[in-house]
């Protein structure tokens, strides 16, 4: 795999204390607007939101409602094939911990939180020591679900009950965490404000984690060509993009696809959570996406009926189309029919992330599609699933 | 004035009393979940959207004048408008 140019970077201190942080970043100057320092940054949302103007808004609805806003940084990567924020969480605590009272100051919030998944509590708890911020920064240990980083599902683990998603109406900018204007930002996010508010460049580089021939967290620099930061080479038959809600690309169009949001728009993908995985050309692209969707059914939060009844159909018809043998007559149209019922159906988007993978899948393993009709495959590996899928828990 | 018909997704529980009184804007999906028609909604279609509103037993169905659903509208589709994909399974 080719190791991306960077300079010091979000993971480059190469040890998690005060000392090493302070050594490669300096400190954060105590003043300077963090809106303005956001400039140029977007969130790693679906829709890539500017930082500023989200920052702005919380400021302003607290404002307005006349009442301090919360402050919650984002570490719950739901996602099994990511590892990018944890591993940010792990080497680089210090740049998120920065942020976080800078942003706070920002928007007007007398509450801050740091939310990420249990096994990294310990770490974190040992750098707000280090730092005498044990008493000005909660931490929230996260369920080990897919949904758990969703926005209003994360505002929900705040507030100690279930971790579910709530809907987006009102947004949690204008009411969040016990109804006030809340700011969550992924953790990636905020560490990239901690290097910009010091002056650092920050904005043109992403964290990725790349599944090849190994796994690994890299930070590679937007719009790179995705072949030189993933190595795409004959061994690969198809890639997916941004992770379990994201899109399987085609080898070939992958590995010229340019690294960034429009680059990666124009081939109907995303960035999403950061996932790179180039799929060994001796799997089966339509068992490896059947379990996927498997898991993903099974992580619905439950809540919503079009999502409840219609992803275990899904999963259920990618299953068999997994297998070698004809399919029942008619199941892909059932499966384009059952997919549209969920789309903008949901209070989150798990059903519409989950049915643009399936989509992507049926489309790129097409050739998969006919061989499997006329009963063989043409993988060659019985290896366990190259991509990985916890233990299904409900 | 065009109101929009909106469903709480989290809140629907699919009785279907909406469908039954509002058929010419809500149809119900394989599973007893509504489908709505998108756009706004016909004038005409005031009275007895009201009346369907107010005898969702999970209160999940909401009329939103057209002013709030200025202010809310956000970069997401709200939840419950047909997308012309689902339309298209709507149709069939």
């Amino acid at each position: 795999m080719s190791a991306p140019p960077i300079t010091r970077g979000l993971l480059g201190t190469g040890h998690p204390s005060l000392g090493a942080h302070l050594a490669a970043h300096g400190p954060l100057p105590t003043h300077g607007d963090p809106v303005l320092a956001a400039a140029g940054l977007t969130g790693r949302g679906g829709a890539g939101f500017p930082t500023a103007r989200k920052l702005a808004s919380v400021r302003d609805a607290a404002r307005a409602a006349r009442t301090p806003a919360v402050v919650v940084g984002n570490g719950g990567e739901g996602e099994p094939a990511a590892a990018k924020d944890a591993t940010l969480l792990a080497r680089s605590p210090h740049l998120v911990l920065d942020v976080l009272a800078l942003a706070a100051r920002a928007v007007g919030a007398d509450t801050v939180v740091l939310a990420a998944g249990h096994h990294q509590l310990a770490g974190l708890d040992r750098a707000l020591a280090e730092r005498g911020d044990r008493g000005r920064v909660r931490l929230v240990g996260l369920a080990d679900r897919f949904l758990a980083g969703e926005e209003t599902a994360l505002v929900a683990a705040v507030e100690g009950g279930p971790p579910l998603p709530r809907g987006k109406n009102p947004p949690v900018w204008q009411r969040g965490v016990q109804g006030r204007p809340t700011l969550v930002q992924n953790v990636e996010t905020l560490a990239r404000l901690a290097l910009l508010a010091r002056g650092e460049s920050a904005a043109g580089h992403t964290l990725v984690t790349r599944h090849g021939h190994t796994v690994d967290v890299a930070e590679v620099p937007l719009g790179a060509r995705l072949g030189d930061v993933l190595t795409v080479d004959a061994g690969v038959q198809a890639v997916l993009v941004g992770g379990y809600h994201g899109s399987w690309l085609p080898a070939h169009v992958a590995a010229g696809a340019t690294l960034d949001r429009d680059g990666l728009a124009v081939h109907g993908a995303a960035l999403g959570a950061g996932v790179l995985a180039a799929l060994p050309a001796d799997r089966c692209g339509l068992r490896e996406s059947a379990t996927v969707v498997g898991y993903l059914a099974a992580q619905s939060a439950g809540q919503c009926g079009p999502c409840l009844n219609g992803l275990p159909r899904i999963a259920a018809a990618l299953d068999r189309l997994a297998r070698p043998g004809p399919p029942p007559a008619g199941l892909l149209d059932d499966v384009a029919r059952w997919s549209g019922l969920v789309v903008g159906r949901g209070a989150c988007s798990h059903p519409d992330g989950s049915v643009r993978f399936v989509a992507s899948a049926l489309r790129v393993f097409a050739p998969e599609l006919a061989a499997h009709a006329a009963g063989w495959c043409t993988a060659s590996s019985s290896a366990r699933p190259f991509l990985p899928v916890p233990a299904v828990t409900r | 004035m065009s109101d929009r018909l909106r469903v709480d997704p989290i809140g629907c529980q699919g009785h279907g009393v909406c469908a039954e009184l509002l058929p010419e804007a809500i149809a119900l999906d394989e599973g007893g979940y509504p489908l709505l028609a998108a756009g706004a909604l016909p004038d005409d279609l005031r009275r007895p959207a009201r009346r369907a509103v107010a005898a969702c037993p999970a209160r999940a169905l909401h009329l939103d004048r057209a002013a709030d659903s200025g202010r809310s509208a956000g970069r997401q589709t709200p939840p419950g408008v047909l997308t012309g994909n689902a339309q298209g399974g709507l149709a069939q």
